[in-house]
């Protein structure tokens, strides 16, 4: 009987903590469907206001600050890639800089709207749909940033080396995630919304 | 106006047929019931349009999936009746075959055009039946679902009746649908398939009788607790019958002498914030317009027959007949309640 | 037989223990096998909870205008019922075979993530503990209730919080919300495993039809189940934070609930009936002692029907006022279904034909369940028709159609698993004389009680209510149906039975007891912990049959 050939699925790219993160991205992507639908559905539909273009300003800042700490979170992976810790923890610093800053900028953004406008989760279908929409999102943006700054605490610790590379890259890859549904809430809520 | 609708096929031998089972399954069936037969509001008995459309496309595609039952069932059964394994079979085993390209072409293809012609009579008959514009000439009536009873208005004439629905024959009945509280779904199987009644939605519906008699039917959509006791009843009329209903209704109460105590208790108690009764009080909307009740046969939504012992008992425990239903019972004493059932027992 | 099996890999080492030491090491398990059987046990737990609240209602229906059971307390059956039996019954014993088997079939040692593994089993547990948890704590403020009762759907606004006051209806949110985290969790678990440890030789083309068919089985649950997580999060912030999404007094929508509810609840019938034909595809073969006819048309099927199975929901919303365009559009690409069921269902046949059919136990379950599901996919067809199905949805006629698919379907093909698979998880065979009776006083009962329901549908009986008036000419079906009720309750009672008369006997079943084709048989009943001490050579998608027909393996035919 001649040799049946191996497949040496260990060493694929396709290897189970991608596979796995990658099932996870998918699903959450249907989560986050929902709230998009459901905010399509109800725009235009809110029998009182405040209604979106009146309270609402373009996140340049935020939105800046989040698509920029996905570069950096991938330069941090190259760095480690490379072994080179010291840059590697910088970057990881800075995706964690720019992460809160979004997260400040929500912060900002919704105190202006809960205490400025009166906009709340039950005022109308519009704050219904905002608050959880964004709120969600916000949510895996601030989960994406307590994974990123335990990666950066254990890199400080000298805990990481090019060896964990892989790890920290499906952290990153739950981190472009959050980025790409930015993306799409952007879209929905600020542009097709207003 | 109470007998059923006159064509029922199949009813006595039916009913023979009921007593049979019923010995059979005598510990489950109590005696009193075998005999009850009322109209039996079965799609295959339909008194009029879309019914008998939805009959006849329904009963085609019940053909076409008679036919393929009869030869897949036919298939399973030859297969597993001739293949079976046999004491003499011994240890070898039977040829491998790993499949067949033309077979399998052929069991794609063949149902893929059943599904094809199919899909393009369901799609006719969807264009066909399904109407959201009134049609010329047709009765508008306004449907309203609550938990758990049915408001029904009749715009052109001016007035609002409950549960049972008086429709003329050869008339096509074009139904608006809405709902004050949760989802229901109107059905009367041998008029027409159910539709939804949602709340902030304008739903239609319509009916064109062919059949003079009384069919029934009820809520469809899971709506509470009294979801089971939600019953509709339509009484199909000849159109000069039907406009003598619709002139009496439009008028006002009468109050007949020997009623005055009852209606002032129900002038002088919380009755009127729910029901209507035009010419006593008209603020009522939250329960069914009481002006003409007794023109009604049932009480409740169709919980139990109208007459007076009953309306004693429905106003003095509404939980008796309904359990869990909107109306609370008013702690008026016996003699309150008995003079109150009077003067319901007089708006005729 | 020409080739001897292997039957190495010793036995766990099964020293007397002390009853917590077997606690603690069951509670504590992250062994695919372990969970696996958890997931079943605790399934067919729920599955007699179910079963009885079943009984329940139809006592209470047996006779016209009964007052055995108050009116919501029927209506809360209906819904424990319906609930139970999807999220906490066909989920947990799909989700059971799929642990239990992946790794054995794919020549793994365990699942891709044993710990997730296992959180998933306890999520869905504790998910399933907290819904039942309503019938004692959810008295709420209002004292309003115990368990819910809005229905397994939960349609709004009856759902919200100005029609279902007290908490019952939260403790129908959490409950399933939770053991939605655990099926979601264990869907990655089974996509990454088949994806990523197969064995050396186990291409994709080679997999076996029941790991192919869990595949696509974990991509509808991991696309379907985070829908219904969202609808009952907005649900949650309806009833708690004062949200409006389904609140019709404020603008919100009805038929959105409902959209949402379907787009996650017909996957979901994908999602309990593709494993059913997967235990089918495998057992089917090896009692017709015949390689399974058409592998790869079997393969493109699921996943078609996988593909379909997204696109059809709103057949379930034809009667809420769609306009003609979506109404034609669903009703046709419903009937589309039928395409892949049926070239699913011919080659099952087209596999037994020409074989030698052993009647044994699990075959006897997996013929029934094929002129079963024949009718179930057959009173589909009818009910997708959308005029028809204006008459016939909400009817009991629905009742029988998706009780053909899950009982006469899932539910048949779930026991034929049962025999087929005791073997291999305990060592033990099932007693063919108990199971013919089970198997005879289900199959009565079920068609006592579930053909009759097409007949109530058809004379106009709505579903869910506890009540009809006596002259509707109802009472003999309903009557019919009550008593096959308590035949089936008697047929699944016998499987019982023969569960606990297997653990009364030696276990003497071997590694492959049934003479089969796949890699579960290459190793011990049950298997060791690390499941293989050493694997067959896997060039075919029958790597036994190879084994033991070396003059004529697979891989020259395929």
């Amino acid at each position: 009987m001649s040799q049946a050939p191996a497949l040496l699925l260990e060493e694929s790219p396709w290897n189970r903590g991608r596979v796995g993160m990658a099932c996870l991205i998918f699903g959450e992507s249907t989560f986050f469907c929902v709230f998009v639908v459901a905010y399509l559905f109800y725009i235009g539909k809110s029998a009182t206001g405040p209604q979106p273009g009146d309270v609402l300003e373009f996140p340049w800042l935020a939105t800046a600050c989040l698509l920029s700490s996905s570069l950096s979170a991938g330069l941090a992976v190259s760095a480690l890639a490379r072994s080179q810790a010291v840059r590697a923890s910088l970057m990881l610093a800075i995706t964690v800089g720019l992460g809160s800053a979004f997260i400040a900028a929500t912060a900002v953004e919704w105190s202006g709207l809960i205490y400025g406008h009166g906009l709340t989760l039950g005022t109308n279908l519009f704050g219904t749909t905002f608050y959880s929409l964004v709120g969600f999102h916000a949510a895996h943006v601030i989960l994406g940033l307590l994974m990123l700054s335990l990666v950066l605490a254990l890199t400080l610790a000298g805990r990481v080396s090019a060896e964990h590379t892989e790890r920290v890259e499906m952290v990153t890859w739950y981190w472009h995630f959050v980025d790409a549904v930015w993306i799409v809430v952007l879209t929905t809520v600020y542009v097709v919304g207003v | 106006m109470r007998e059923g609708v006159t064509s029922h096929p199949g009813n006595e031998g039916h009913g023979r047929g009921r007593a049979v089972i019923a010995l059979l399954l005598g510990s489950w069936i109590g005696p009193a019931s075998v005999h009850a037969q009322g109209p039996v509001p079965s799609i295959l008995d339909p008194v009029a349009q879309p019914a008998q459309a939805v009959l006849d496309y329904g009963l085609l595609l019940v053909l076409v999936c008679a036919v393929i039952f009869v030869l897949v069932m036919g298939a399973l059964v030859v297969t597993v009746i001739r293949f079976r394994a046999r004491a003499g079979d011994g240890e070898r085993e039977p040829p491998q075959v790993y499949g067949s390209d033309q077979l399998e072409l052929a069991w794609t293809v063949a149902p893929v055009l059943v599904v094809i012609v199919l899909g393009l009579i369901t799609a006719g008959r969807i264009v066909a039946l399904q109407k959201s514009e009134a049609p010329a000439g047709s009765l508008a009536i306004r449907v309203t679902g609550h938990q758990w009873w049915w408001e029904l208005e009749y715009p052109e004439y001016g007035f609002t009746t409950a549960n049972e629905l008086h429709l003329p024959v050869g008339r096509v009945a074009f139904l608006e649908l809405e709902s004050q509280d949760v989802i229901h779904s109107f059905w009367l199987p041998q008029l027409s398939g159910k539709t939804d009644l949602i709340p902030n939605r304008r739903n239609t519906m319509w009916i064109e009788p062919h059949q003079v008699g009384m069919v029934v039917g009820q809520c469809a959509e899971y709506c509470g607790t009294q979801h089971a006791n939600m019953l509709l009843r339509v009484f199909i009329h000849e159109e000069a019958e039907f406009e003598r209903w619709a002139r009496d209704q439009q008028k006002e109460a009468r109050t007949l002498p020997g009623t005055e105590a009852g209606r002032a208790i129900f002038a002088n108690t919380a009755c009127v914030n729910c029901h209507t009764v035009r010419g006593v009080s008209e603020i009522g909307r939250f329960g069914p317009d009481l002006t003409h009740l007794m023109s009604r046969t049932t009480l409740a939504a169709g919980a139990a027959s109208n007459d007076r012992a009953n309306l004693i008992d429905w106003i003095g425990n509404p939980d008796h007949f309904k359990p869990g239903a909107r109306m609370p019972a008013m702690k008026l004493d016996s003699a309150q309640v008995a003079q109150v059932a009077d003067y319901l027992a007089s708006l005729e | 037989m020409s080739a001897s099996l292997r039957t190495d890999g010793a036995r766990e080492i099964s020293s007397p223990e002390r009853s917590g030491s077997v606690l603690h090491a069951w509670v504590t398990t992250v062994d695919h096998k372990k969970l696996g059987i958890l997931y079943i046990a605790a399934g067919l737990l729920f599955f007699v909870i179910g079963g009885i609240e079943a009984i329940m209602m139809r006592a209470q229906l047996a006779q016209a205008a009964n007052t055995l059971l108050e009116p919501q307390e029927f209506n809360r059956l209906f819904t424990m019922h319906g609930t139970t039996m999807v999220f906490l019954v066909g989920m947990p014993i799909v989700t059971g075979f799929g642990n239990y088997l992946i790794p054995l079939m794919i020549g793994a040692r365990d699942m891709a993530f044993p710990r997730l593994n296992a959180w998933g089993f306890w999520m869905f547990l504790f998910g399933g503990l907290v819904l039942y948890m309503s019938y004692f704590a959810s008295m709420g403020l209002y004292g309003a209730g115990t368990a819910p009762d809005v229905g397994w759907f939960a349609y709004s606004p009856l759902a919200g919080k100005a029609f279902s006051r007290g908490n019952a209806t939260d403790y129908w949110i959490l409950g399933i919300l939770i053991s939605g985290f655990g099926s979601i969790s264990g869907a990655i678990n089974m996509l990454t495993t088949t994806l990523t440890m197969r064995c050396p030789g186990m291409t994709m083309n080679r997999l076996p039809l029941f790991v192919w068919m869990m595949l696509v089985v974990s991509f509808l649950m991991l696309l379907a189940l985070p829908v219904l997580t969202g609808a009952q999060v907005m649900l949650l912030f309806d009833r708690f934070l004062g949200a409006h999404f389904f609140d019709t007094q404020a603008g919100g929508d009805a038929v959105l609930w409902q959209h949402f509810f379907w787009f996650f609840g017909h996957p979901e019938v994908y999602i309990l009936m593709i494993p059913g034909f997967a235990y089918a595809s495998e057992i089917i073969p090896v009692f017709s002692r015949k390689v399974i006819f058409g592998y790869s048309f079997m393969v493109a099927a699921t996943l078609a029907i996988g593909l379909v199975a997204v696109g059809v929901w709103a057949h379930h919303m034809f009667t809420v006022g769609m306009g003609q365009g979506l109404n034609i559009w669903f009703a046709v690409i419903t009937m589309l279904v039928g395409v892949p069921t049926g070239i699913k269902l011919f080659n099952w046949i087209a596999t037994m034909y020409g074989g030698r059919i052993q009647l044994r136990m699990p075959m006897v379950f997996c013929i029934a369940f094929l002129g079963q599901f024949l009718i179930a996919g057959l009173t589909g067809i009818l009910l997708s028709g959308a005029p028809l199905n204006w008459q016939l949805s909400d009817s009991y006629f629905v009742v029988a159609h998706f009780h053909y698919v899950l009982i006469g379907g899932l539910v048949f093909t779930v026991f034929a698993a049962c025999y087929y698979w005791f073997p291999k998880m305990t060592g033990r065979m099932l007693s063919e004389k108990i199971g013919r009776w089970h198997f005879w006083l289900f199959f009565i009962g079920f068609h006592l009680t579930f053909t009759t329901m097409h007949v109530q549908g058809v004379l106009g009986m709505p579903r869910r209510i506890y009540t009809y008036p006596a002259e509707r000419g109802w009472e003999v079906w309903n009557a019919i149906s009550s008593t096959g009720a308590i035949l089936q309750g008697l047929g699944v009672a016998c499987f019982f039975v023969a569960v606990i008369v297997a653990f009364r006997r030696p276990a003497q079943a071997g590694p492959d007891p049934w003479n089969a084709w796949t890699l579960e048989w290459s190793t011990s009943s049950p298997p060791p912990a690390y499941n293989f001490l050493s694997l067959p050579e896997v060039r075919s998608r029958r790597p036994l049959w190879d084994l033991k027909h070396p003059d004529d393996p697979d891989w020259e035919h395929e």
